[in-house]
């Protein structure tokens, strides 16, 4: 389906104050993908994510969101296919109650009435979430705001979804939840993450971001295993991937080992 | 600061209110804007010595309450963080305006005091019928109601974002002062030097949240009309609340009803 395609060709955007963002940024996404976008802090990831639901214009170059260039005239029709899950959920979450929150998105698009609360009890089912619908948004912990936020984008049944950060602030076992619900989902999903292991569990193919440009583009085990490549690009190979600091010996040998006990 | 996070939550229990399900919150919200605004509208008309004519119509707010399933503490409570605002308006009525107005009980009161407290009455009137009005019906709902009675539309997204971000600047709020307070010891850091950063600071982290919100509202197709599930419906349910209630407002107006009463009353005793 050539409509759920995301496409940069060199894409550059420098900030009002002249920082620039990202520099010359290419990558193209195809239909069921999942892919993970890591860097270290202020790599430009959140800066590529406002790119893709339209809320930054890029300054040059071009990108394509399913059927659309991205212009100001396609912007509601890029936003309806692309869902953006904030970093913070209290940016996302400003309805009275949980409910309404998620219903936001469906009344904007203009579905009836009926509808609506047939899709928003659909999305808070999915997150597992549906005992929370008449709470406040802001009473509820850190794990239950990160379901709504994302049920509130799930009820707009995007296309693709964008996520900054999915897993931050999460406990344990709410993270493992959480990436068991990602890789359930069917939509195309691009997720901006430090959280390395989680990019191995969800996402297939990774990219690199470092400085604002792309370093690397490819697999997620062969990139998350490229020593050198994460250390040019100020990461840290994920948890799983390291030996364990006991006994000196990991999981998959396909590296050399990195940490040893020293007596 | 504790007190700072619990006001915070109290202003949101005003939201939790106005979830309920009570035959007032089913009521177009409409009705109960335009039912409100014939009140206020009528409360403020009378004289500025009126006192006896204004006290029929607390049973408006009550009704409201009471049906809306409202704890009239918790009203009380916000009507009384507000009456500053009243108090000083009336204040000096009674120092400029030493007339004896009224005799009662052989004390002479003057028409400062009658008019001072004209005022206060129809502060709790108007402040009190307003905060039901937004406990039974949902802030958001109000403001729907505004829009489709023909407000600017600028006007009504104006007023939905400052109460949207009220809660915005007081989560900053509380945020700031908490990291202030838990690095603040004795003699120094709760100065006035302190004020002028955090203050400005205040400012920026607001405007930069407040964009965050907005990117995610306009993310969720947010296009300046609100939208909210319960349909709207004027039927005989509203056109009753509203023809009723404002017959009995003008009514009140009209025939001042203590007045009349004590008349009834005397001619009894006679």
């Amino acid at each position: 389906m050539s409509h759920h395609i995301v496409e940069a060709r060199d894409l550059h955007y420098i900030y009002a104050d002249g920082t620039p963002g990202i520099r010359g940024v290419s990558f193209r996404i195809t239909h069921g993908e999942s892919i993970a976008i890591v860097g270290e802090n202020g790599a430009g990831k959140s800066t590529l994510l406002l790119h893709l639901n339209g809320y930054l214009l890029p300054t040059q170059g071009t990108l394509r969101i399913g059927d659309y260039p991205l212009t100001k005239k396609n912007l509601r029709a890029v936003r309806r296919t692309v869902g953006m899950v904030f970093q913070d959920p209290d940016d996302q979450l400003f309805m009275p109650t949980v409910f309404d929150d998620v219903a936001f998105g469906p009344l904007n698009l203009g579905l009836p009435v009926e509808e609506v609360e047939t899709v928003v009890m659909q999305a808070l089912n999915t997150m597992g979430v549906p005992h929370l619908k008449d709470r406040p948004p802001y009473k509820l912990s850190g794990g239950e705001k990160r379901s709504v936020a994302i049920a509130s984008v799930l009820s707009m049944s995007p296309n693709i979804l964008v996520m900054d950060e999915p897993t931050s602030g999460l406990d344990p076992r709410a993270r493992r939840r959480l990436i068991e619900q990602l890789k359930s989902f069917d939509h195309t999903k691009i997720i901006a993450s430090h959280d390395l292991d989680m990019a191995v569990d969800v996402c297939e193919r990774t990219i690199v971001i470092h400085q604002g440009g792309v370093t690397a583009d490819g697999p997620t085990l062969a990139l998350l295993q490229d020593q050198v490549l994460l250390e040019k690009s100020g990461l840290e190979k994920p948890l799983q991937m390291q030996n364990c600091p006991l006994c000196g010996q990991g999981k998959p040998q396909l590296d050399k080992p990195g940490l040893t006990i020293e007596d | 600061m504790a007190k700072l996070d619990k006001h915070f939550f109290d202003i949101g229990y005003m939201d939790t209110l106005s979830a309920q399900q009570t035959p007032i919150h089913q009521l177009d919200p409409r009705a109960k804007l335009i039912t409100s605004l014939v009140f206020i509208t009528i409360v403020i008309s009378f004289g500025k010595y009126e006192i006896s004519g204004l006290i029929p119509y607390f049973v408006y707010p009550v009704f409201l309450g009471a049906m809306g399933n409202i704890p009239p503490v918790y009203l009380l409570k916000k009507l009384l963080l507000v009456s500053p605002f009243a108090v000083m308006i009336g204040i000096f009525n009674p120092l400029l305006d030493r007339d004896i107005l009224v005799n009662l009980w052989g004390s002479g009161i003057s028409g400062g005091w009658v008019s001072f407290v004209s005022i206060l009455i129809r502060f709790v009137l108007t402040v009190g019928v307003a905060l039901t009005l937004i406990a039974v019906t949902g802030f958001n709902a109000v403001c729907m109601a505004l829009d489709r009675l023909g407000t600017p539309r600028v006007f009504v997204v104006q007023l939905l974002f400052l109460y949207r971000y009220l809660f915005v600047l007081v989560d900053e709020a509380a945020r700031m002062v908490r990291a202030r307070s838990l690095r603040t010891f004795e003699g120094g850091g709760s100065g006035i030097k302190a004020y002028g950063p955090l203050v400005g600071h205040l400012l920026l982290r607001t405007i930069d949240r407040a964009q965050r919100i907005y990117r995610a509202m306009c993310c969720r197709g947010f296009d300046g009309e609100i939208r909210i599930v319960k349909p709207l419906r004027f039927g005989p349910m509203e056109i009753g609340f509203t023809v009723g209630w404002s017959a009995l407002f003008i009514l009140m107006r009209v025939y001042n009803v203590p007045a009349s009463m004590g008349s009834i009353i005397m001619e009894f005793f006679k």
